[in-house]
């Protein structure tokens, strides 16, 4: 995006000798090639489609738990079965089975993960945002409250809180999002001020529009493919710190997260007793569940990272 | 107000700028870009500043539309239509940009939002200013890119990278046009654009300008492109006007001995460069700006010259100079 050139590649010589209309169409074959697959290897491809297909399967787990779940989680059958034929991934301490807990349990630990994210990217998005675009005073104060919130000690305020209040996933996701944004804006920030001097702004401004006309459809579209990896891998993060707050028992006990399994795996003995199918598959679907996320966080910068370096 | 430039059209003018003076404070001391700009821009005339890179061309442009950053402080008075451009608020400036006074900037590729299709860009301004529905003001926009043969079915929909600098250009001039603005800036319109192509789209340009009837302020430093579209033209040097006048006559017979120098730098009259270099904006030479480079120096040229009328058959014309 930074460095379109004027009449680049093959495009300006086909333009200055024929202007003819009948050359727009020719010359776009020419000119589509290297913006089709500019990215990356195939290798590289490849493993993000793998990526996308494990997000993907675990989002529909989430939505459609209710189908996709051979049993209620809460129903009680013999405990402590290993995997078998009629619980595929086994039973727990009271006889739940562990398959259906996981699936439900990727709702809780997703809505989580999710709203975590959410809150955290707008609020980091439109503080460097404003922070970028205005500059000047706005930019000071915006960034000062940043600095504030970059120094609060996250993991340990949200243990301190989630000890004192009543420990619910809402509250969990809330304190996240409301900590976590601080990076994204630092980023969104930079990014906006680069966007604000660029030429498109300037003409967009010559042409009489207003700041926020100006901010929605041309600053805002710009940052979308910084703002969508960071998204993606604050899901990750969030996901990753709501399970050790669970692990630590400072996760909701009504709610079935990965997390809280893990809790409930330890603290009720299975790594003692060896019960290993009752810790080793959420911890599992957190590890891959993330790295899906990752996948495809990463693989979304790459893309742009080739692109700038294709122009 | 004696000393605006003459006028050679019949049309009353249409922006008149009086007096103005544009600085920027920077951390190397205050950078006077602009110095006593008198210019009158009359009705459906084009009129060309040229000037070397740096002499402050833009920012007067700038300063009309109070484009400029906030360091840069400007004084003078820019009339439009009975109002003081300079002394209006933002809400009243967005008013008039885009709808009275449009520019087009240098560089066209990068002045398009990449990821826009440049039939919705086109379209930006009608949506705003005259709040039509999506549709026809997309429709409108595609009839204004097919007058810059751009009509093509392809072309409207492709994104600015997907196109080239002259059609990038044309998008930018069907951008600024759409709304049929009285007065049309071009800032360096010929810039990253090759020779052949930046005649062409000049002269579409100057098509449309004479269809809506609008008055174009013609900023470059391509000489020739100045003499072959412009009805008068200005030439600064260091942020001052030195000489103005029609455009014939200043190629004809150059008063200013910048003018003559540079009409010598052209590859028509055999490529002489002018001897030293430009001089800093901070700390501009004493007296006349152009004295430590001037072939025909008088000793009173240490005192600043005035701007003076000169006879001439064409109306009369101005030049900043003490040999006249």
């Amino acid at each position: 995006m930074a460095g379109i050139k004027p009449g680049s590649g093959p495009c300006a010589m086909s333009e200055c000798f024929c202007g003819d209309g009948k050359d727009v169409r020719g010359m776009e074959k020419e000119c589509d090639r290297p913006y089709h697959c500019p990215y990356g290897g195939i290798l590289f491809r490849k493993v993000s489609i793998i990526g996308l297909v494990l997000f993907s399967s675990f989002l529909l787990a989430a939505i459609f738990s209710s189908f996709l779940s051979p049993c209620d989680p809460w129903d009680r059958f013999e405990p402590y079965l290993p995997p078998g034929q009629d619980h595929i991934l086994g039973t727990n301490d009271l006889g739940q089975d562990i398959l259906s807990e996981l699936i439900y349990g990727s709702r809780v630990s997703l809505i989580v993960g999710f709203g975590a994210a959410l809150m955290a990217t707008t609020i980091g998005s439109s503080i460097g945002l404003l922070a970028g675009y205005f500059k000047g005073m706005a930019d000071e104060i915006l960034m000062g409250i940043t600095d504030i919130f970059l120094m609060i000690p996250q993991i340990p305020l949200i243990i301190v809180l989630a000890a004192f209040l009543r420990p619910s996933f809402w509250l969990i996701a809330l304190l996240m999002g409301s900590l976590w944004w601080t990076s994204t804006a630092r980023v969104v920030r930079s990014k906006a001020l680069q966007i604000r001097e660029m030429g498109y702004v300037q003409s967009k401004r010559s042409l009489g529009f207003s700041h926020l006309h100006i901010i929605v459809s041309d600053v805002l579209p710009n940052l979308s493919q910084l703002v969508m990896p960071k998204f993606l891998l604050s899901i990750a993060s969030a996901m990753i710190a709501e399970s050790s707050i669970s692990f630590l028992g400072l996760g909701d006990p009504s709610m079935k997260s990965w997390g809280m399994m893990i809790n409930f795996a330890f603290s009720r003995g299975g790594f003692i007793n060896g019960y290993w199918w009752w810790y080793m598959a959420p911890g599992l679907c957190i590890t891959i569940f993330v790295l899906s996320i990752v996948l495809i966080g990463s693989f979304l910068e790459e893309r742009d990272e080739s692109i700038m370096g294709q122009q | 107000m004696n000393r605006h430039l003459p006028s050679s059209s019949y049309f009353r003018p249409l922006l008149c700028i009086d007096e103005m003076y544009v600085s920027f404070d920077t951390s190397l001391g205050r950078v006077k870009a602009a110095q006593n700009i008198c210019l009158e821009l009359h009705e459906r005339e084009t009129l060309a500043i040229v000037g070397e890179t740096g002499c402050g061309k833009s920012v007067i442009a700038s300063a009309i539309l109070q484009l400029l950053p906030s360091n840069a402080s400007v004084k003078g008075k820019a009339i439009f239509l009975g109002r003081d451009l300079l002394s209006l608020g933002e809400r009243e400036m967005a008013d008039i940009r885009g709808q009275e006074i449009a520019i087009i900037f240098q560089n066209p590729s990068l002045s398009l939002n990449p990821i826009m299709k440049v039939a919705e860009q086109v379209a930006e301004p009608l949506q705003i200013h005259r709040r039509l529905p999506r549709h026809r003001a997309i429709s409108k926009a595609e009839d204004m890119l097919s007058r810059f043969k751009l009509g093509d079915k392809a072309s409207p929909v492709m994104y600015p990278f997907q196109l080239s600098g002259g059609m990038n250009q044309r998008v930018m001039i069907a951008t600024s046009m759409i709304l049929s603005p009285k007065i049309l800036i071009a800032d360096e319109p010929s810039k990253g654009l090759d020779q052949s192509l930046a005649r062409q789209v000049m002269k579409e340009l100057a098509g449309i300008k004479d269809e809506i009837g609008a008055s174009l302020l013609l900023i470059t430093h391509d000489l020739l492109l100045a003499k072959e579209v412009s009805d008068r033209i200005a030439v600064m040097y260091c942020g001052e006007i030195v000489e103005a006048g029609s455009s014939a006559e200043i190629f004809d017979e150059p008063l200013h001995p910048y003018t003559k120098a540079l009409l010598n730098c052209l590859p028509e009259m055999g490529f002489k460069p002018i001897p030293g270099s430009s001089p800093s904006m901070i700390d501009p030479p004493e007296g006349c700006r152009f004295y430590p480079r001037c072939r025909e120096r008088l000793d009173r040229c240490l005192l600043s010259p005035k701007m003076i009328k000169v006879e001439s058959d064409d109306g009369d014309r101005e030049v900043r100079c003490w040999l006249y």
